[in-house]
């Protein structure tokens, strides 16, 4: 099985502060991995490690390394915005453009990367919005704005903006956490119909969902990973006793 | 007040009718140059206060505790500018344009007001972008664009009705300016031709017009202020329209 992600010994801080201690694990292609844990154990800061996206804060460092399909993301000469463009990144709330049409908000990262002719554009458009089954409810009303969508809605076009420029792995920080069960379900069922194509790593709060949805889980707590295994022998025989205290809630 | 005051010039005392119509061109021309002034340097100076000239604290947004000492400079520069009496604005242009061209201006007029301009374009704007919330700063790098990007296609759109508004509002505060312009774009009787004539314009009209002993003068210093009031009023109306549509066509 190829690994997409290959983690190494990952730390981070805020200044002094710890909050991801010696994390290493690796990513499998075309399935998706799980990362559970209670809140502020360093879950999110997990994933925005792997897009270089945590030394955007002030007073963030990171060691350790991280391989993206084997090359170094935080190498000497890499450019952390082109690391960016590989990795597609989906926030707990939905994020879409407000200035942008709900056509543009797709098609913003495709013109970034250069795409101009705009049969192209239509095309990655319309074929990102299948993908996450928004083109039937909004083909009809492309040049609207984004912001015009539902929660649920926005947040799958969130998806759409960002498996548009074909990521190689695709970063959820709990992407369903800001909504209702219904349009959850439908994320969920997307997630599984997207894990044929892309690997995906998705952070949840919610254990069932993770139970559901994901083939590998890790377990944080306090910036360590704690046990990372098949999400199946996570929830049944866990080996590690804090695993265990956490999946049947009994802290956390 | 009858069509004869947009259209007409002064006539001289003793002769009832004639207009206002130099001013009232005057003051647009003068709002013109003033926006031409006060908009970018004010809209660079809240990007910059607001975008560079924080570092981001450990949630990701900016505070304003934390600030380089250039960025300190320009916020403060910036108050104290916003605290100036906008004569002493005025004697400042008179030094530095009107004494080295040797004559008054409209050029040297609308130099004060954007002067007057940029303090309040500038705070509004850098209120406006603090607002946009630092996830959608987020989304956009997370998509692999540089910052400047994410400024310039996300952060400042999505503000821009907010400094819209705040430029309209210092376009209401200069159009009634009348020191800075008594020493810079003076007053004319006529037309004035170019921008580098001294011109008429309403503020200052009004204010000679209603020290006058003459009720007819009074008068039309009454019709003045209303027609300035309009003036304003139009402005907003016309860019928020503009900004509506805007808002709607997009693709």
């Amino acid at each position: 099985m190829k690994s997409v992600l290959e983690v190494k010994n990952l730390s981070a801080f805020f200044g002094t502060n710890p909050v991801l201690k010696g994390v290493s694990l690796s990513v499998t292609a075309e399935q998706v991995t799980a990362i559970i844990g209670p809140s502020g154990c360093g879950k999110s800061t997990f994933l925005r490690c792997v897009n270089r996206m945590h030394e955007v804060v002030h007073g963030a460092i990171v060691t350790g390394d991280v391989l993206l399909n084997g090359e170094s993301v935080y190498g000497k000469d890499v450019d952390p915005v082109l690391i960016r463009r590989r990795v597609g990144m989906v926030f707990q709330k939905p994020t879409p453009f407000p200035t942008m049409s709900i056509y543009n908000n797709v098609a913003v990262g495709l013109r970034l990367n250069g795409l101009k002719k705009q049969a192209v554009l239509d095309e990655q458009v319309e074929g990102s919005l299948r993908k996450v089954a928004l083109w039937d409810e909004v083909k009809d009303r492309l040049s609207q704005p984004g912001m015009s969508l539902s929660g649920g809605q926005q947040q799958r076009l969130c998806i759409a903006r960002a498996l548009a420029v074909n990521p190689e792995v695709l970063l959820l920080d709990e992407p369903t956490s800001a909504l209702d069960p219904m349009s959850s379900g439908k994320i969920e069922e997307l997630l599984r119909e997207l894990k044929k194509n892309y690997t995906i790593v998705i952070v949840t709060h919610n254990m069932q969902q993770a139970a559901r949805i994901s083939d590998t889980t890790g377990f944080f707590l306090t910036g360590e990973l704690i046990e990372f295994d098949a999400t199946k022998k996570i929830f049944t025989t866990p080996q590690d006793a804090r695993t265990e205290d956490y999946i049947t809630g009994r802290f956390g | 007040m009858s069509w004869d005051f947009f259209v007409k010039l002064p006539v001289p005392v003793g002769e009832i009718g004639g207009g206002m119509a130099h001013a009232i061109i005057g003051t647009v021309k003068l709002l013109f140059v003033a926006v031409f002034i006060g908009f970018p340097v004010g809209l660079m100076g809240g990007i910059y206060l607001s975008e560079f000239g924080r570092r981001p604290s450990s949630a990701g947004r900016p505070s304003s505790d934390e600030q380089g000492r250039f960025a300190y400079c320009v916020r403060y520069a910036s108050d104290i500018l916003n605290g100036i009496p906008s004569i002493v604005v005025g004697i400042f242009v008179y030094i530095v344009v009107v004494l080295p061209m040797k004559h008054f201006s409209t050029l040297a007029g609308g130099i004060a007001l954007g002067i007057i301009m940029i303090p309040i374009v500038l705070k509004g704007t850098e209120e406006f972008l603090k607002l946009v919330p630092s996830t959608l700063r987020e989304a956009g790098l997370a998509l692999g664009m540089p910052e400047w990007k994410v400024i310039l296609t996300i952060v400042v759109p999505t503000a821009f009705p907010g400094v819209m508004t705040s430029t309209m509002l210092a376009i209401a505060r200069v159009s009634g300016e009348t020191a800075p312009l008594l020493f810079t774009s003076f007053g004319n009787r006529y037309f004035s031709s170019g921008w580098m004539e001294p011109t008429a314009s309403l503020p200052a009209m009004i204010y000679t017009y209603s020290i006058s002993p003459y009720p007819d003068w009074k008068r039309q210093a009454w019709a003045g202020g209303t027609v300035l009031l309009a003036l304003v009023f139009l402005t907003n109306i016309l860019s928020r329209s503009f900004l509506h549509r805007k808002k709607m066509g997009y693709r």
